[in-house]
């Protein structure tokens, strides 16, 4: 039980000691950094190491000037962190940044302007862009306001679900995107809360971890384009453009316009979490908003432009991020400031885990050379409060470091397995001589993660960045002339096909096509083993019209269409089962990569290759078929599954089964809906028990088990 | 703006009849007078119908008013929370904490339409 509020504790240091423009004040400390309320007042700390001096700049909230500005003492500095604490200052009505006075040599990599006033890199709360998509005023001189709130959210008994990284089923969703759709009905769409309405379908949908795109605070209105086609202003509406790394978006709260966008966040996260849903925020290290010397000055380029940023020997700004900058992440001080990051939003919002945008750029020291052993790394694997958060690399960057497979892991790290979604999809589409490697990545791809286990493949065939699973299967090329960009943008090598037309068409062939291969892609991503991700709307045919870069779409092409779920039922129904299946079979979701070593419960290996004939996989360069058989240890159970993507049927001669087993049909992409799929445990005993046509371009999946058991 | 506060008392407990807005500015004054009343002992409703705004130090201080309750082993019901306001504690998770004397307001309105109709 708590203390009653009566019984305050007095302490000494709630009393000023010195007067600083009219404000009561003393020294501060100088850790944590940030601006934290304590008795009396607000305790003000940053840290620059080459300003010469420091002025804590306070504004009403929302007014153009400040009301005031408070130079540090010099004796309220320790070593290069300046800490202050005022008295009387009413924190929800302030907002506060800090003018840093320093040289202004750019050669040295130094940027000071005393003129600008920066927003604090340790603030948790940041005004102005409250409501998402509203014009800023361009002409006020302060931006992006450092606000002051207290973190004390009731978080009542929620806990860290703590799911084992190979039980996760990661669904990849854009906040705003994900509810702004008129159709989706929820009392706020595009927000935090809307997102919250939406739990019941993600439960229903089978997912237990939701991975969000950025929602940091950044400006979405800060693309200069224009739409060519319609003339609309475009947006920076993914959000790869950190402004503030401490602070959630406050244009994804309704309660944004109140300041209020930190407790609806958490509030979201305690739901989803009381749901059984984890929480994987996609983040942004490599690099920042000020963009190289043309860009503007935020934050961490007036105040210590030479820690924060990559130099080059002239002061130029290295590049491998293609966003203008890179953060100079092995730096000691600025891993701890990705380190104090991490564990704000894990201590303070209850964060399941992260995935890191360009992860490879933490692995680069700061001229940019790839380390062996980079320090970040092994401090964010090891780090008491991160311990057991799942940390989740986009192991490559702009500067050409491609690191999947060999990105250094500690032990801790999965990755976004590029070379699974690369596999997987030339094998649908039909390339030929690529069965073999479809065995490796449908196994967990040893030959990548041979020590780190099945879990350190995150495996995906559609992300936010490139086509969704509907245009894979609709578009050859890419169409994102609306971009502004003539075409330029978005990735060439796409690894798709569109069955037959080039986008939208009403031949009923192709459609039924399209659709059995989004059935194929589901069936064959929710059977391999590693962990594996949606794109958020791939359930139900979500399409972007052939744009495979929507970074900047606020509209139509990006939301998620919520009449596509009545629509598109039967894909969703689909999806629900293929997730309800993983869950109920331990054997594809092995930590262990599969070894061939026989079972001792069944006599048969824990994995297996077929072809037309049981035991006799084609590996040669013109084969389209290949089967798996996984027999799991205790499990009792094995799951058959034929993947052919070849134009043509084939009899397939199935493996037999010892003691009183029987092959029953899950799944069989080629049959017409409700008989594509079943219910997992109500599967179909075959009635020919050795064979089974697999129809053209189909994936057929299979439970053996004795006939009346519910497994 | 300001906040007035109003204190009724019946048989059933203590009303607190808030008008204004609770902010930072107003919401000391609110828990001193709220807080007094907790250690009453008796049920409280706080009446937010003429309460235009909450803010989150206002929310915050609401909660303090709950789980000082809670430690007194008070009932502490809110009553006539305008939409706006729901909203906002609802979107931040505060609305959990309370009881906003629906239930009470719907009962209230059906003992009210019997009334009328065994008048009639």
């Amino acid at each position: 039980m708590s203390e009653p509020a009566s019984e305050q504790v007095l302490r000494v240091d709630a009393y000023p000691t010195h007067e600083v423009g009219g404000y009561r004040v003393r020294a501060g400390k100088p850790f944590p950094f940030g601006a934290n309320v304590v008795p009396g007042g607000v305790s003000f700390s940053v840290f620059s190491d080459q300003a010469t001096s420091m002025t804590l700049v306070i504004y009403q909230r929302g007014e153009p000037e400040p009301m005031a500005e408070l130079e540090f003492p010099q004796e309220f500095r320790t070593g290069s962190v300046f800490a202050m604490t005022v008295f009387g200052l009413d924190h929800e009505n302030i907002e506060y940044g800090y003018r840093a006075d320093g040289p202004y040599d750019p050669v040295t990599g130094h940027r000071f302007d005393a003129r600008q006033v920066l927003s604090d890199p340790y603030a948790r709360l940041i005004a102005g862009r409250d409501v998402w998509g509203v014009e800023p005023d361009r002409s006020r001189g302060y931006q992006y306001r450092s606000r002051v709130c207290l973190q004390d959210f009731d978080w009542g008994d929620d806990t860290p679900l703590g799911i084992p990284a190979e039980d996760l089923v990661v669904y990849e969703t854009h906040v705003r995107g994900f509810t702004r759709h008129p159709s989706s009905q929820v009392t706020a769409p595009g927000t935090f809360a809307g997102l919250r309405e939406k739990i019941p379908y993600l439960k229903e949908l089978g997912i237990n971890c939701i991975e969000l795109l950025p929602v940091f605070e950044f400006d979405e209105s800060d693309n200069p384009r224009t739409n060519p086609e319609t003339g609309e202003q475009l947006f920076d509406y993914w959000g790869y453009n950190t402004v503030s790394f401490f602070a959630p978006k406050a244009g994804y709260a309704a309660t944004g316009r109140y300041g209020m966008q930190g407790d609806e966040f958490r509030t979201l996260i305690k739901d989803l979490h009381a749901a059984g849903i984890e929480v994987i925020l996609d983040v942004v290290f490599n690099h920042t908003a000020e963009g190289n010397e043309q860009g503007p000055t935020i934050s961490f380029k007036g105040l210590d432009n030479a820690t924060y940023y990559m130099l080059t020997p002239e002061g130029y700004y290295f590049n491998f991020s293609g966003t203008g900058n890179t953060v100079n992440c092995n730096h000691p001080v600025v891993r701890n400031f990705v380190l104090d990051c991490l564990r704000h939003w894990v201590a303070d919002y209850h964060i399941d885990g992260f995935r890191f945008d360009l992860a490879a750029i933490l692995g680069r020291s700061p001229d940019g050379t790839p380390l062996p052993n980079p320090p970040l790394l092994e401090l964010l694997a090891y780090d008491p409060v991160l311990r057991h958060t799942k940390l989740i690399a986009e192991a490559w960057d702009a500067g050409g470091l491609y690191e999947v497979g060999n990105f250094p892991a500690y032990g801790r790290w999965a990755e976004w397995n590029g070379k699974y979604r690369d596999t997987v999809r030339s094998f649908l589409k039909g390339d030929p001589g690529i069965t073999g490697e479809l065995a490796t990545r449908i196994a967990g791809s040893p030959d990548l993660y041979s020590s780190r286990g099945t879990s350190a493949s995150v495996n995906f065939l559609t992300a936010h960045d490139g086509f969704s699973l509907a245009d894979l299967v609709s578009y050859n090329d890419k169409h994102n002339e609306a971009n502004g960009e003539g075409n330029n943008d978005g990735g060439n090598d796409n690894a798709s096909w569109n069955c037959g037309a080039e986008g939208p068409t009403d031949d009923p062939e192709v459609n039924a096509l399209r659709l059995r291969q989004m059935k194929n892609a589901l069936a064959i991503l929710f059977t391999s083993q590693g962990i594996p991700m949606l794109l958020s709307g791939d359930e139900v045919a979500r399409t972007q019209q052939g744009n495979n870069n929507t970074y900047c779409q606020d509209n139509e092409l990006s939301w998620f269409d919520w009449t596509q779920v009545d629509e598109n039922s039967e894909l969703l129904r689909f999806t629900r089962e293929m997730i309800a299946f993983r869950k109920r079979h331990r054997e594809l979701r092995s930590t262990s990569h599969p070894t061939g070593q026989l079972r001792d419960t069944l006599g048969l290996p824990d994995i297996s290759w077929h072809g037309e004939r049981a035991w006799q996989p084609d590996w040669s360069a013109e084969s389209r078929l290949l089967a798996v058989a996984r027999c799991g240890t205790g499990d009792d159970d094995v799951v058959y599954a034929a993947m052919n993507s070849h134009w043509e049927a084939h009899d397939l001669e199935l493996p037999a089964l010892p003691g009183g087993r029987s092959w029953h049909l899950f799944a069989d992409t080629g049959a017409e809906a409700p008989y594509d799929i079943r219910t997992p445990g109500a599967e179909l005993e075959l009635e020919n028990a050795g064979k089974y046509l697999i129809g053209p371009r189909s994936v057929v999946i299979l439970v053996g088990r004795t006939p009346d058991a519910e497994l | 703006m300001t906040l007035n506060v109003k204190e009724r008392r019946n048989k059933a407990g203590t009303v607190l009849v808030a008008t204004g807005e609770i902010n930072s500015e107003t919401s000391g004054s609110l828990l001193q007078t709220l807080l007094p009343l907790v250690r009453e002992g008796r049920p409280l409703r706080i009446d937010l119908t003429a309460v235009t705004y909450v803010s989150s130090a206002g929310l915050r201080t609401l909660l303090v008013v709950y789980r000082e309750a809670q430690h007194a082993g008070v009932a502490v019901t809110l009553y006539g929370v305008s939409e706006e306001v729901r909203f906002v504690m609802s979107a931040t998770g505060f609305l959990d904490f309370f009881s906003t004397g629906e239930a009470e307001a719907a009962a209230a309105k059906a003992a009210a339409k019997t009334a009328a109709k065994a008048a009639r």
